[in-house]
C-alpha cells in the first residue's frame, strides 16, 4: 500500500478545525444566546457530504461522460448492448466484412436479471426461515428465546468475507462435508460451484437482516392482544393469521429491504461459492473498475443499480407509510 | 507572542527537510514478491534506507506512478506494461555504468520484445504460463491445451479467470499468436472457450484460490503461472507442472527507473546488489518464480536446472510468447468476448 498519512499541517488543520468546532459548542452552551442547535449536527453533514454525496454526484458525473470527460449516453448504450465499444472496433477493422462478427451482447441484461432473480429467491427464503425464528425469540413462553438471539449474533461478529470462506471450506468437494460423506462410505456430491451455492451464501450472510426487524417488531408487541384475541374465541393459529401477523408487517417490510437491497448488490459471494461460474450484477460492476479499468461505465451499470432499487423501496415504502418498522423502506 | 508563532512555523517547515538528509530510495513492488531481509542487508552495506512499498496490480501501479510524480525509484511492473510505460515516456534511461551485474542477465531474456536492447529495464523474476495437473487423477501425457477441453475430465478443470491468460492460451491451442488482433481468430478463441464451458469440463474460473484448491485435490487439472505451480507442488508431491508443446505466455518482471525519480543513483545501486548473484538466489528460493541470473542458476546448481517448473525446456520456450501491450481500444474486444464466456450458461 502507498503511503497516505497527511503532512504535518494537514494534521494542524485538522485539529485547529476540530478545536474551533469545540470552541463554538463551549461558547455558545456558556453564554447560550440562542446559537442553533442545527449547528452540533456540522460535523455530521460534512460527514454526510464528503462520503455519501460527493460519491454519487462522482457517479453520476462519470456515467454520463466518456474517458475525455465529453458528455455522452453512450455508457448506457453499453448497457443495453454489451458488445457496443468492441462492434465498433470491429466494423472500424473490417469494414463491411465486419458485419459477419458484429452481434448484440446481452451479458449486461441477463446479468441484471439474474441478479433481480437471485435476490428474491433469496427473499423469499429468508422471510420463510426468518418469521418462525423471529416468532420463537419473541416468544415470552419459549425459554430459549434469549439464547437463539444471541446465537443469530454471533456469527455477525466475524466478518462475511470470513464467513463466506468459511463456507468454501465446508462445501468443498474436498471438504468437511464431502469427507464425512466417504467416510462413512456414500459417493461425495458437488456441493459447490453452482448457483444453488450462491444461494446458500448468501441466504446465510444475509438471514440476520430479516430476522432482527422482525423480532424487534413482535418483541415490542402488546402480548395482551393474543390474549384478547384468545378470550374472544381465536385459536392459536387464528391469533397467528389475524392478529400478530398483521400487526409485524412493518418488520416484514423493513427486513425485506434490508435483504433485498444488498442482495441485488452481491459479489465476492459467486465468486467464492459458485466458483465464477455465475456472474452477478455486483461482480461485474466490481470487474469494470478493476479488471477493465473502465469508470465510465462501470459508473453507468451502477446508476442503473441505484435507481432500481429507489423504485423498489419507494414501492415498499407504501406498504409502511408511517414507518413503523424502522423507517428503513 | 508573534514571534513564538513564527519560531513554531519555522521549525514545523524544518522538520521535513531534516527527514531528507537520510539517503534512500522508494521502492514500488508486488505484494509479497521479495525476500525482505535482502533489503536490510542493502541498508547496512550503503547506508540506503529503503522505503518498501506494495501494489496488487499492474494498471494500479501505473496509476499511482502516473498520480505521484517523484514518489517511486524503483517499480517492478510486467513486461507489457513497461512497454507501455516506455511508450508513454514515464521511464528513466538506466545508467549501466552503475549497476555492472546486469550482465548476469541471462541470454534468452537479453534482447525482450518489450524494452528492446534493455535500455530501460532488467529483469528480475520470470516465468511461464502452463497446466498444473494431478498426477493420481491425470495418468496420460500432458502435452497439448487439448487436454483442457478432453471430456474425461469433465467438471475437474480450474481455469483463470483473467482475460489475457485464459483467451491466450485458447489462441495458442488453435494456432495463433496470444496477441493477435485478427477478428475471426478471436472469435474463434470465444468459440472455443464457450464450448468448454457448455462442455461441463470447467469447475471453476479463479485466480488466486486455484493453487490451494490443486494442493487439496479439488480438480485434476488447472490452468496456472508457473510459481503458483511451484507452490503447490512444494506442498503436494502429487503434482506436476507442464506447458504444452503449441507454446504459452512467458512472462517477466522488470525493474524500472520512473523518468521523475528522485534518488536515480540510489535506485541503480539497488539494482545491482539485486542482481548479485547471491542476492537473486535469495529472492528467488523465496519466490520460487524463474530466475534470470546466470550467476544465480548457476549457484543453485542441479536443484534448479532439473525443475521442469523454474527451468523450462529451451525447445518449449522458443514457442512462447509475451504478452503485447494491445491498446485499450482493441482490447475492449477481448473483455467483450471474455465477458460472453463468463456469461454462457
Amino acid at each position: 500500500m502507498i503511503d497516505m498519512s497527511l503532512p504535518w499541517w494537514g494534521w494542524v488543520l485538522m485539529g485547529a478545525g476540530l478545536a474551533f468546532f469545540l470552541l463554538l459548542i463551549i461558547v455558545s452552551i456558556r453564554r447560550n444566546h440562542g446559537v442553533k442547535r442545527s449547528l452540533f449536527a456540522s460535523p455530521y453533514t460534512l460527514w454526510m457530504i464528503i462520503f455519501t454525496i460527493l460519491p454519487v454526484v462522482l457517479i453520476g458525473y462519470y456515467a454520463f461522460t466518456d474517458t475525455n470527460g465529453a458528455f455522452t449516453l453512450n455508457n448506457f448504450r453499453n448497457f443495453w448492448d454489451s458488445n457496443y465499444e468492441s462492434n465498433k472496433v470491429i466494423m472500424q477493422a473490417m469494414g463491411e466484412a465486419g458485419a459477419a462478427y458484429v452481434s448484440r451482447g446481452t451479458v449486461n441484461v441477463d446479468t441484471l436479471v439474474y441478479s433481480l432473480w437471485m435476490a428474491f429467491k433469496c427473499t423469499v427464503i429468508c422471510l420463510l426461515l426468518g418469521y418462525p425464528a423471529a416468532l420463537f425469540m419473541a416468544d415470552r413462553n419459549m425459554k430459549l428465546g434469549p439464547t437463539l438471539v444471541v446465537l443469530f449474533i454471533i456469527p455477525m461478529w466475524m466478518n462475511f468475507l470470513l464467513r463466506t470462506i468459511a463456507w468454501m471450506s465446508l462445501l468443498e468437494d474436498s471438504g468437511l462435508i464431502n469427507t464425512l460423506l466417504k467416510w462413512l462410505g456414500f459417493s461425495g456430491v458437488q456441493l459447490m460451484y453452482n448457483s444453488n451455492a450462491v444461494l446458500l451464501g448468501m441466504v446465510y450472510n444475509f438471514l440476520p437482516f430479516m430476522v432482527f426487524p422482525i423480532y424487534t417488531v413482535l418483541n415490542k408487541m402488546d402480548f395482551r392482544l393474543s390474549e384478547a384475541a384468545a378470550d374472544l374465541g381465536c385459536n392459536s393459529y387464528q391469533t397467528l393469521y389475524k392478529v400478530i401477523m398483521p400487526l409485524s408487517v412493518p418488520g416484514v417490510i423493513s427486513g425485506i429491504t434490508m435483504v433485498f437491497m444488498p442482495s441485488v448488490t452481491t459479489f465476492f459471494i459467486p465468486r467464492m461459492l459458485g466458483g465464477g461460474n455465475t456472474m452477478m450484477f455486483g461482480d461485474l460492476i466490481e470487474s469494470k473498475f478493476l479488471v477493465e479499468g473502465n469508470w465510465n461505465v462501470g459508473s453507468a451499470l451502477s446508476l442503473i443499480m441505484m435507481v432500481l432499487i429507489l423504485i423498489s423501496l419507494s414501492i415498499l415504502r407504501k406498504a409502511d407509510p408511517n414507518g413503523e418498522g424502522g423507517g428503513i423502506a | 507572542m508573534k514571534k513564538f508563532l513564527i519560531a513554531v512555523c519555522v521549525l514545523f517547515m524544518l522538520l521535513p527537510a531534516c527527514a531528507l538528509a537520510d539517503e534512500v530510495v522508494n521502492v514500488f513492488n508486488w505484494e509479497d514478491y521479495i525476500d525482505e531481509s535482502v533489503l536490510e542487508m542493502f541498508t547496512e552495506e550503503t547506508g540506503i534506507k529503503v522505503n518498501y512499498m506494495n501494489f496488487t496490480t499492474c494498471e494500479d501501479m501505473i496509476v499511482q506512478v502516473e498520480a505521484n510524480p517523484g514518489a517511486f525509484d524503483l517499480c517492478f511492473p510486467s513486461d507489457y506494461i513497461i512497454e507501455r510505460m516506455i511508450k508513454k515516456d514515464m521511464l528513466a534511461e538506466l545508467n549501466y555504468a552503475n549497476i555492472p551485474n546486469a550482465s548476469q542477465t541471462i541470454p534468452y531474456l537479453q534482447n525482450p520484445a518489450y524494452d528492446p536492447e534493455q535500455k530501460y529495464s532488467i529483469p528480475y523474476l520470470w516465468g511461464t504460463v502452463g497446466i498444473l495437473y494431478n498426477t493420481t487423477m491425470v495418468d496420460e501425457p500432458v502435452d497439448s491445451w487439448s487436454i483442457m477441453w478432453n471430456q474425461k475430465y469433465a467438471n475437474n478443470v480450474f481455469m483463470l479467470d483473467s482475460i489475457r491468460d485464459s483467451m491466450g492460451v485458447t489462441l495458442k491451442y488453435l494456432g495463433h499468436s496470444m496477441n493477435t488482433q485478427d477478428i475471426p481468430a478471436i472469435m474463434s478463441a470465444k468459440q472455443k472457450l464457450i464450448e468448454q464451458k457448455q462442455s461441463g469440463v470447467v469447475k471453476a474460473y479463479q485466480v488466486d484460490e486455484t493453487k490451494d484448491k490443486m494442493v487439496a485435490g479439488e480438480a485434476a487439472l488447472a490452468l496456472v503461472w508457473s510459481g503458483d505451480a511451484q507452490y503447490a507442488i512444494d506442498l503436494n508431491a502429487d503434482l506436476a507442472y507442464a506447458v504444452p508443446q503449441e507454446g504459452s505466455n512467458v512472462w517477466v518482471d522488470g525493474m524500472v527507473i520512473p523518468k521523475d525519480a528522485k534518488n536515480k543513483e540510489n535506485a541503480e545501486k539497488l539494482i545491482n546488489f539485486l542482481c548479485r548473484p547471491e542476492i537473486a538466489v535469495m529472492n528467488c528460493e523465496y519466490v520460487r518464480y524463474a530466475c534470470p541470473n546466470a550467476g544465480a542458476i548457476e549457484l543453485m546448481g542441479e536443484a534448479y536446472t532439473s525443475n521442469p517448473v523454474q527451468n523450462a525446456p529451451e525447445e518449449i520456450l522458443a514457442k512462447c510468447e509475451f504478452f503485447n501491450d494491445i491498446e485499450p481500444a482493441f482490447l475492449s474486444i477481448y473483455e467483450a468476448m471474455w465477458m460472453e464466456v463468463k456469461n454462457t450458461k
